[in-house]
């Protein structure tokens, strides 16, 4: 049995290496041609033509029926499945218990493979290992994360507007996700409103909802000098409230990333982080100087062609200057109005790229560095407070974050809707539509062949959405159908005065 | 056995004397190991033990690595990197009638074949040669029959000199080492191939190559079990069963499905990475029962799993391994989702803690320079922890225990 065994298993290396072994298996086994040996070939022979015939190696049966003497364990609850077609069997090991002295329970041969019934996950069991995932997180975030971390004092200026609640709803589930305490000051232009109560409500996060009686102005320019002012009304609060913490400017259109919290705990006095500036906006036109840069890419893709504002630092990680955006390739194609299907530019330096520490606003407070001016002397005339670096008298002060502005944390970005563009308040169309126009063609793929094939760029035909001037607008200069052009429109007059109507 | 902010303080003194480098330990709850013997980690072997290293003629060691230079970065290089060690250390006496210990260096493993795995056929012919020349040349040898001498031996069943386990066994330890100590990586209880009193040492991993892929420690750890490797060893064992005694196959048909377990056979780039944001390591046994990846998971702080029946790991008598590892039994494989997941969350967060004590990494690794601390002291350690001889060992002139021509016929051909 032994023999048989010893010819039939492989070596461990491959076989080129039998040639070294042999002459030594062969003393050590004293391998030698008797009858014994002659007889178990024979058998190995046979057995081999009988697998050959059958399809598959039926030795491991054969022993199983013969050996089965040997008790398998608990063959009720687990069954031992082979890889073979054969039927799952427990096979004992083949081969005899390796040591003979010390009585080891661990024998050496083949073994069965144990799988119980149902391999797969237990739900509850899950459950309790993501308790023990969440446990060993909040272990490491106690050992290596911040130390004594300051509550997060978020400033958002905003507006109600068409993409008001798409804006707002990311930068609150971004706030959501915050680990730390968190103060939420939205600051309204035109005094506050339900409606963006309501949305802020549904946070669950400490909010301040403040209102500031200006009127956003249909000029990007002017806009930008409103929100500044918007901004500063929410510090003169925090200096009000004396709320202590770290001041950050969510602007709402902008996305933030859960490390950017994490990085501004790192600030002393006032901080700076790289912003990535997204300064494209939809439409065709865009198109053509996106093939242009991806083009420019290919040959050099060290460069990154997203523009960034942030601080720049010199060899030694200190701040040596600004990186600020260069407005001059997008000169020509600016936008102007909100709602311009044209690019929006930032300006030299956006406030969402700074943060503070709120005792810099406090009134007299010990420990304020000198290099700071006092906040009732800024803006008080009116003038256009550009950034947050108008209230340093020395702006070199100020900390790199994010390891020295190379980390981008956030983005900016700025997306709106026409300014006379409708929608419906909340969201919420209240009552329900009750006039339904039967569509020209119907959205579903699979109809009776009246209606025409290509019904792939069919616009869903906006019966239930509100008019958006820019994307319709859009679509009307791609398609091509003159008919369906006409179609679109026909039904899109409809829908807006049943529009005007309800609102 | 947890200590206050006294014992922390302690170890802080002890391991910013010993200049842990790449370690980060600022601020890191560690807690201490307080193996069997008290807290023997950081004992130091200078003053306690004198080893005396025989001059073999350089075709035992230099020039069968200077033909095969791939034995310094295998698992197999312990015995290298021992020798090295000890050429330089404080512990080597000039003198060797003064010494407590006496090492000969000779590299079995390093005949290598093409794929880089050692071919152990002529070691046994080796070392018997290298006893020859060390027992025809210095009288300490036939003082005491090689009780006093140690070997290293990291092949994967010790010197049992060979790579199944059926054969190793049925050699069995090389006779001429009854007496000595042997210095090896495979152990496993009531196993031939281990003796009493051997001393079992880590598998040797590259500690620059280690340090290179450290990722910061405020990286979550979000992979609960991760093993890279076999299930199956399609080349020589295709059905299954005999590699790893079915349990590594065990663990791919019972956990394939299962979201918590990462497991598969790639060879991803970021291996070590990995293991780092992972909580449990899987350490299964292969063809034999030890491996690298218990001194990868220590290293990188993932809880190493060990499947392996009866297995004796590495430093066990300093090491608490009970307390820092999971101990599966490879009938429970099919069970290993409800094991794991049944252990409370500060039994986890404890043998997290002694994995972050840097004591507890250095004992795993080989560097070079050497440190304080590192294995080669461990293994030091050992020998001191050996040390006073039994007075028996030293035989009367003319008696002879060994059987100089036991042993398989081929091993006696002269190399």
């Amino acid at each position: 049995m032994k023999q048989l065994t010893a010819l039939q298993q492989q070596g461990r290396r491959s076989n080129s290496f039998r040639s070294n072994s042999s002459p030594l298996d062969a003393t050590v086994d004293g391998a030698i041609k008797s009858p014994a040996t002659i007889f178990w070939l024979f058998l190995h022979g046979l057995c081999c033509l009988i697998s050959l015939v059958l399809g598959f190696r039926f030795s491991r049966l054969v022993f199983f029926l013969l050996f089965s003497a040997s008790p398998s364990p608990s063959t009720t609850t687990i069954y031992s499945a082979l890889r073979t077609t054969l039927p799952t069997v427990s096979s004992p090991p083949e081969r005899n218990v390796s040591v003979d002295s010390g009585g080891s329970r661990v024998v050496v041969g083949r073994h069965g493979i144990l799988i119980r019934p149902w391999p797969h996950p237990d739900p509850a069991e899950v459950m309790k290992a993501h308790r023990i995932i969440e446990r060993v997180q909040a272990e490491q975030r106690s050992q290596y994360g911040v130390k004594n971390p300051r509550t997060v004092i978020a400033i958002t200026p905003t507006y109600v507007r068409t993409f008001q609640t798409l804006h707002l709803t990311g930068v609150m589930h971004s706030l959501m996700n915050v680990r730390y305490d968190l103060v939420w000051i939205v600051v309204e232009a035109g005094g506050t409103t339900n409606e963006t109560a309501s949305l802020i409500a549904k946070s669950g996060l400490k909010t301040i909802h403040i209102g500031v009686d200006a009127k956003i102005p249909l000029l990007w320019e002017d806009r930008h000098k409103v929100e500044s002012r918007m901004r500063l009304h929410a510090l003169r609060i925090v200096r009000e409230k004396k709320l202590d913490g770290i001041v950050m400017f969510a602007d709402d259109s902008n996305m933030h990333s859960l490390e950017l919290f994490d990085e501004i705990q790192n600030v002393k006095w006032i901080g700076a982080v790289s912003v990535g500036i997204l300064a494209h906006s939809g439409g065709s036109e865009e198109g053509d100087l996106l093939m242009q840069e991806s083009d420019a890419d290919e040959k050099d893709e060290k460069k990154s062609k997203l523009p960034v504002q942030g601080p720049a630092c010199n060899a030694s990680g200190n701040l040596a200057g600004w990186h600020t955006f260069d407005t001059q390739p997008f000169v020509e194609r600016s936008a102007i109005y909100i709602g311009d299907r044209a690019v929006v530019l930032p300006r030299k330096l956006e406030w969402a790229g700074f943060v503070l520490n709120s005792r810099l606003v406090w009134e007299d407070v010990e420990g304020k560095p000198v290099w700071v001016k006092d906040l009732v002397e800024i803006g008080k005339d009116g003038e256009d407070i550009e950034s947050p670096l108008s209230l340093l008298k020395d702006t070199s002060v100020v900390e790199p974050l994010g390891s020295c502005g190379r980390k981008i944390l956030l983005w900016w970005l700025r997306v709106e809707a026409r300014a006379d563009s409708k929608f419906p308040a909340s969201w919420i169309i209240d009552p329900p539509l009750d006039i339904t126009i039967p569509a020209k063609r119907t959205p579903w793929p699979d109809t009776p062949p009246e209606l025409p094939a290509y019904v792939e760029e069919v616009t869903t035909i906006p019966e239930n959405t509100e008019k958006r001037p820019t994307k319709s607008g859009s679509k009307r200069k791609r398609s091509s159908r003159s008919k369906r052009k006409h179609n679109a429109k026909v039904l899109d007059i409809r829908a807006s005065t049943k529009h005007a109507g309800d609102n | 056995m947890e200590f206050s902010t006294f014992g922390f303080l302690l170890i802080a003194l002890f391991t910013s004397t010993a200049g842990a480098e790449g370690i980060d330990h600022r601020g890191t709850r560690t807690e201490r190991i307080s193996g069997s013997a008290g807290d023997v980690l950081d004992d130091d072997p200078v003053g306690k033990l004198k080893v005396y290293v025989y001059e073999l003629p350089s075709k035992y060691n230099k020039k069968v690595l200077r033909k095969d230079p791939r034995c310094l970065a295998h698992m197999f290089g312990a015995e290298i990197y021992m020798h090295q060690f000890l050429l330089t250390s404080a512990v080597r006496t000039l003198n060797p009638d003064e010494a407590d210990w006496y090492y000969t260096p000779v590299y079995a493993t390093c005949d290598l074949g093409p794929n880089g795995l050692p071919l152990p056929f002529k070691a046994p012919r080796m070392m018997r040669s290298a006893i020859q020349y060390i027992s025809a040349r210095w009288p300490y040898w036939n003082r005491t029959e090689g009780a006093d001498h140690f070997f290293l031996v990291p092949h994967d069943f010790g010197a049992c000199f060979h790579y199944q386990e059926e054969r190793a066994i049925k050699r069995g330890i090389l006779p001429l080492f009854q007496r000595s100590t042997l210095a090896q990586t495979f152990g496993q209880r009531n196993h031939v191939c281990l003796n009493d009193g051997s001393i079992t040492i880590p598998p040797y991993a590259p500690p620059e190559k280690i340090m290179s892929h450290l990722i910061p420690p405020d990286t979550p750890r979000s992979i609960f079990v991760y093993f890279r490797g076999l299930f199956y060893d399609v080349d020589n064992d295709p059905e299954g069963g005999y590699y790893a005694r079915g349990a590594r196959a065990s663990i791919w048909e019972n956990f394939k499905n299962n979201p918590l377990f990462d497991i598969s056979t790639d060879h991803p780039t970021t291996y070590y990475e990995d293991m780092q944001r992972g909580i449990f390591c899987l350490c299964p046994l292969g063809w034999a029962p030890w491996s690298p990846r218990l001194v990868e998971a220590v290293i990188f702080g993932c809880i190493p799993v060990i499947i392996a029946d009866d297995i004796v790991l590495p430093f066990a008598d300093a090491i608490p391994w009970e307390e820092i590892g999971v101990f599966v039994a490879e009938k429970d494989v099919p069970y290993l989702d409800t094991i794991l997941t049944s252990i409370p969350a500060d039994v986890i967060l404890r043998k997290q803690r002694l994995l972050a004590n840097p004591s507890m990494k250095r004992a795993m690794l080989f560097p070079q320079p050497a440190q304080s601390g590192d294995a080669f002291h461990q293994i030091l350690n050992g020998l001191a922890r050996k040390l006073p001889h039994d007075k028996r060992i030293y035989l009367k002139p003319g008696e002879k225990v060994l059987n100089w021509t036991a042993g398989a016929v081929g091993d006696l051909k002269p190399w």
